[in-house]
């Protein structure tokens, strides 16, 4: 992250910074539906609504399936359009998630990452995202409060954009960043204006000029349409990057476009991962440089689309690399690990990727386990012994 | 009915109920209109993309879930302070059963939408099975007769009570062959500042079995025999019904219909004709149908 203006920063709640930062993109339709750790969210969003600081319609609705069903139509008639959840939550959406990327809806959403039951667990993982990885939605992931903020804004702008119109996922761990009081400069009303203008639709329902949205497509046609998403999100890549370019012109802050390092380039243990765990990684690593280890990191921002060049390119000097993801892919892996061992198999990269399952169901992701992690993947360039494992498994209780 | 806003070419069975009921609304309701489809029969022979027979916009997103899709039109709709109708065309598998959490969201919400159902019983587009529509004894394919079984074991659900329920001011029941009435419902629902749901008796040529050219005689004999009332709610009161004149026996009704034949056979199915005939009897009664 680059300059930040702490004269204008204040210490909020995630979930208010985050609320702001949506009232700053002025949607004309927010429905939602609650769900622990996403509450907050709207709770500040209907307070804002309620206090004339935000002109949007806020539905109050029976389910998340019904508050992103709520979206469609709306998005249909040419709303900027807003919901937030989580795990569950999400989980309920998932046959609307498909329509709303199908229909190519525009749709910007905070998924506050929280693990999925059975047993039930409100507490934060990232299953329930990375388990919708497939539906078309672009997913980004963010490290700290303040890229949420800044990463909901880009949101609008990359979705918007007349070549993508696809809906976004804003990723930010649960409880970690939604519940969590840190400094944050909330974003500045009429410069958030001025990076995201209104939202300009082609094709809205209107009775001067009928139009039929959601016909059916038989084989001969089908296919065209799912290409058509698929080439959206490869080109929404460069929109991304543009995206977060931008911002820094205006705003001065930066945390990459797809991907991001941290004392990757000279390193030869890199830990790829996503979300909040970032934060500890880096502490990590700063104490482990000091000791003279050289232990770097990538930060996967955009896990949809999947950004195969920009990791190949990001990665091509590391020795061993350790994906530490917190979600499993039942009987397979886990997402992040299996995507990155994909994006190199046509590729001159061989080095060893190992894989760990961590902090699921909220369990802590220590120093100390990074530490665990690094001395795991150093052994690991000597001949892999487990090419994916959980982390911390405590055995005495299995 | 030849500039309808329902153009023709549409894939409907000869002899279905849907396209004429829908017609009938579109002609009452008018070009200023957006409409609301779950996915069903309308959907899917009104809309083989590239084409599309709908000359109104008009949008499909789910089965279940219409009457959301409808409610975030219509808050766009105020927000523009336009002067659109939003109708929702369904049919009664999205509208009695896996739409019902959305429909009971809508109602609650209080959105100007009016919601027309076209009951023809049971879940036509996929192959006549059993809905919470399907009256008693009907055969559908999973509620089929057999040494164990007359048909649907259990009555139809009642929707518009479930409306009624939620305080939506306008409510009715209608029939495609009663053309005149139909019309003047949609309008009359049209009117209301709030939500409205509209049942329209809709027979389906592949699900009940009758000749094709029998359908508005089958859907004013449903009326005739009580077993469709005709009656319209309005601020929760019974405004109005359609009195029968010369009552028919249910059997009229039911005979020709290829759902009911296991009633006819020499087995001891007297018990469920019966049954139906009380339906009737209970309905004339309850809505005072015969003078």
């Amino acid at each position: 992250m680059s300059q930040i203006n702490t004269a204008n920063m204040k210490v909020v709640e995630g979930s208010y910074a985050v609320a702001h930062a949506v009232m700053c993109c002025k949607p004309d339709v927010i429905s939602a539906y609650p769900i622990t750790p996403q509450t907050h969210i709207v709770e500040h969003l209907s307070q804002m609504v309620a206090n004339g600081e935000l002109d949007s319609e806020f539905l109050t609705v029976d389910s998340e399936f019904s508050a992103l069903s709520v979206l469609v139509g709306a998005s249909a008639m040419g709303a900027r359009s807003y919901s937030s959840t989580t795990s569950q939550g999400l989980a309920l959406m998932y046959e609307v998630l498909y329509n709303v990327s199908g229909m190519r809806m525009p749709v910007v959403m905070n998924v506050a990452n929280r693990a999925m039951g059975a047993p039930l667990n409100i507490w934060n993982d990232q299953q329930d995202a990375v388990g919708a990885r497939d539906v078309g939605w672009l997913q980004i992931y963010v490290e700290d409060v303040q890229e949420a903020v800044d990463a909901t804004l880009q949101a609008y702008k990359i979705a918007e954009d007349p070549q993508i119109r696809m809906p976004i996922m804003v990723c930010m761990d649960g409880f970690v960043l939604t519940h969590v009081y840190e400094p944050v400069e909330l974003l500045d009303k009429e410069l958030a204006s001025q990076y995201l203008p209104a939202f300009q639709p082609e094709k809205i329902l209107d009775p001067n000029h009928p139009m039929t949205f959601g016909a059916f497509a038989d084989p001969s046609t089908y296919t065209e349409f799912r290409y058509q998403q698929f080439d959206a999100q490869l080109k929404s890549m460069a929109k991304i990057e543009k995206a977060a370019k931008e911002f820094e012109e205006i705003f001065g802050r930066h945390y990459g476009g797809l991907v991001d390092s941290y004392f990757a380039d000279d390193a030869e243990v890199v830990i790829v991962t996503m979300g909040s765990v970032i934060g500890t990684i880096k502490d990590a690593i700063d104490a482990m440089r000091k000791e003279g280890k050289k232990v770097g990191l990538v930060k996967v921002r955009s896990y949809r689309p999947f950004p195969v060049q920009a990791l190949r390119q990001a990665l091509k000097g590391a020795s061993v690399i350790a994906v530490i993801e917190k979600d499993v892919s039942i009987g397979a892996e886990a997402g992040l690990v299996t995507d990155l061992k994909s994006a190199f198999y046509n590729s001159k990269i061989r080095t060893p990727v190992i894989g760990f399952a961590a902090g699921l169901g909220g369990r802590d992701i220590t120093i100390k386990d990074i530490r665990k992690i690094v001395d795991k993947a150093e052994a690991a360039r000597k001949g892999i012994e487990s090419e994916f494992e959980f982390l911390d498994l405590r055995t005495e209780i299995l | 009915m030849e500039n309808s806003l329902l153009a023709p070419g549409h894939r409907a069975c000869a002899g279905c109920a849907m396209p004429t009921t829908i017609r009938l609304v579109l002609d009452a309701a008018g070009p200023n209109t957006i409409v609301v489809s779950p996915t069903g029969c309308l959907e899917v022979t009104t809309t083989p993309f590239p084409e599309s027979s709908w000359c109104v916009p008009w949008i499909h997103s789910l089965f279940e879930n219409a009457s959301a899709v409808a409610s975030g039109v219509e808050v766009m709709l105020k927000r523009r302070k336009q002067d659109t109708n939003v109708v929702i065309i369904g049919g009664d598998g999205s509208t009695f059963d896996i739409g019902m959490g959305c429909n009971s969201g809508m109602f609650e919400r209080g959105h100007k939408i009016l919601y027309v159902c076209y009951d023809n019983e049971a879940y036509m587009n996929t192959g006549v099975q059993r809905s919470g529509s399907t009256p008693f004894c009907a055969q559908t394919t999973t509620t089929p007769p057999g040494s164990k079984s007359k048909g649907n074991p259990r009555p139809k659900k009642d929707m518009p009570a479930i409306a009624l329920a939620h305080k939506v001011p306008y409510v009715a029941t209608a029939s495609v062959a009663y053309p005149v009435d139909l019309r003047r419902k949609v309008k009359a629902a049209l009117q209301v500042d709030g939500p409205s749901y509209i049942q329209v008796n809709a027979p389906c040529i592949t699900g009940w079995t009758f000749d094709a050219g029998t359908m508005i005689e089958l859907s004013r004999l449903a009326v005739e025999t009580g077993l469709w009332p005709l009656a319209e709610w309005v601020n929760g009161e019974l405004a109005g019904v359609k009195k029968i004149r010369r009552p028919k026996p249910v059997t009229d009704y039911l005979e020709i219909q290829g759902r009911y034949k296991h009633l006819f056979k020499k087995n001891d199915c007297g018990d469920q004709l019966a049954k139906i005939q009380a339906i009737a009897d209970a309905n004339k009664a309850k809505y005072k149908l015969v003078d």
